[in-house]
């Protein structure tokens, strides 16, 4: 399935400043893996040591959180977009 | 010759049916049947209407009365001081198709005499109409809602990015209170987006600063600075008297504090945070959606946070974002519209896009879980200070 990620801001420095990046993948975590293929150390920034997103990050397929899904494990369709959240404090 | 104004009255009266006000008294008392309208001016009502009573200016009757009172079957009893304007009324309603209009005969003058009570309505008084008139034309602000936005305190956090446009739109709407908390100082660096502080402004504190500002924008508000940082002792005073909170700190242990202390307060906040040129927002109502703490569990930790201060931040994207949450506490205050509860708002300045993910409650969150108990706390010193 071919999906797109939209990457948040402060993690551009790592995609070569893109915001939307389209891979092919049956899984979020799937999704998130190839990505992390292609643009090394997203992954450690998404990822906890147990390979579970890390908690100051929010991870969405279409409007829904994965934590209201099957977490990593939620399948996708083409189509769909996964959006990267992580918490900013500006002010 | 053509009838004078006694004749004209007189003809009215015997075509009309009347009622005695102690008949209108005993109607209201009971399971009530009939549509009480008052037909006098807007000065008038202001000083004092029959309690339950429809407002509507003889002027406008027969323009508007058909979307007031649909049922013609339903009985209708017409009122003024008098009980001239009423006769006329009743008359206009008959020939509109009402079937059963009878007029107070003697107006609001006998009933007065007769001990009977009258209520008087708060209004927003004449010197100040002009100023909130377009206010006043929104059905759903109107003169209620603007009386509603006068008693209403809502408190900043942060009187920098976010907090600076929002300040000024809500003196500018008329809520009476606005407390400012900032234990910061303007800088020129700051001058690029807080539109709270001006040039003249560098070097004193922000919550002086931004007094003097709202007083120019709105004389009607009153201003309550707090020149501290909040921390988990001060946080519960600052809280208490304020219906609504603005959360837009520039840092993340100031975020879970305002979260944590207004879930144990139970008072709403409107929530904004911006990196560059991306803004999240959301509202936050204790224990009827999630709080901050059910969306983020944990800060970003500073070794992953880039400094704020080199990462930089569009001047105009708090003006988007502060704006938001300002819209999202007049809503509050007034009780209309969708809160931006649930939900969470995502602006992206470059794409132009606003992009909006459902947010739910955490049931083991630390804050509002099932087994939470609150503690209010001081983390580590502030990670990410855009200032």
């Amino acid at each position: 399935m071919s999906v797109n990620v939209k990457i948040p801001t402060p993690l551009r420095s790592l995609t070569a400043g893109r915001g939307e990046v389209a891979v092919e993948a049956a899984t979020v975590e799937e999704a998130l893996r190839k990505l992390d293929a292609e643009f090394s150390g997203l992954a450690e920034r998404i990822f906890d040591e147990n390979g579970e997103v890390r908690r100051f990050i929010n991870v969405f397929v279409n409007e829904d959180n994965i934590k209201d899904r099957d977490h990593l494990a939620t399948a996708i369709r083409t189509g769909d977009t996964i959006s990267i959240l992580p918490s900013i404090a500006g002010g | 010759m053509s009838p004078n104004f006694n004749d004209l009255l007189a003809g009215v009266k015997r075509e009309i049916d009347e009622i005695a006000p102690r008949e209108v008294q005993a109607g209201l008392a009971g399971p009530r049947n009939f549509a009480l309208l008052d037909v006098r001016e807007k000065d008038e009502w202001d000083q004092g209407h029959i309690d339950g009573a429809l407002f509507l200016p003889r002027g406008f009757l027969e323009v508007k009365v058909e979307k007031l009172l649909q049922d013609k079957d339903q009985p209708v009893v017409v009122y003024c001081a008098g009980g001239v304007r009423s006769a006329f009324a009743a008359k206009s309603l008959r020939e509109l198709g009402y079937r059963n209009v009878r007029s107070m005969a003697g107006g609001v003058r006998d009933w007065k005499d007769l001990g009977l009570p009258l209520v008087v309505p708060e209004t927003v008084d004449k010197d100040r109409m002009a100023r909130y008139s377009r206010h006043l034309l929104i059905p759903e602000v109107g003169e209620e809602g603007q009386l509603k936005l006068f008693k209403s305190k809502v408190l900043l956090v942060g009187a920098g990015g976010l907090g600076s446009p929002a300040a000024l739109y809500l003196a500018a709407s008329g809520v009476g209170t606005l407390g400012l908390v900032d234990d910061d100082v303007v800088d020129e660096s700051n001058l690029q987006r807080q539109i709270l502080h001006w040039t003249s402004s560098i070097g004193t504190p922000k919550t002086d600063s931004g007094r003097r500002t709202l007083f120019e924008v709105n004389p009607d508000v009153k201003v309550r600075t707090h020149n501290l940082r909040l921390n988990a002792s001060n946080v519960e005073e600052v809280f208490a008297s304020y219906d609504v909170i603005v959360s837009g700190s520039d840092n993340f242990q100031t975020a879970y504090l305002v979260n944590d202390a207004a879930v144990l307060l139970d008072k709403p906040v409107a929530y904004g945070s911006i990196f560059r040129f991306e803004g999240q927002a959301s509202t936050f109502i204790p224990h009827r959606g999630p709080c901050y703490r059910c969306l983020y569990a944990a800060a970003t930790p500073p070794e992953l946070a880039p400094s704020c201060a080199e990462a930089g931040v569009l001047g105009v994207l708090p003006g988007t974002i502060g704006m938001i949450q300002a819209t999202e506490a007049i809503k509050l205050l007034l009780g209309i519209g969708e809160p931006l509860a649930g939900r969470l708002l995502v602006y992206d300045a470059l794409e132009q896009s606003f992009r909006e993910f459902k947010i739910r409650r955490d049931p083991e969150c630390r804050t509002c879980g099932e087994n939470a108990r609150i503690e209010l706390a001081d983390g580590p010193d502030a990670m990410c200070a855009t200032g």
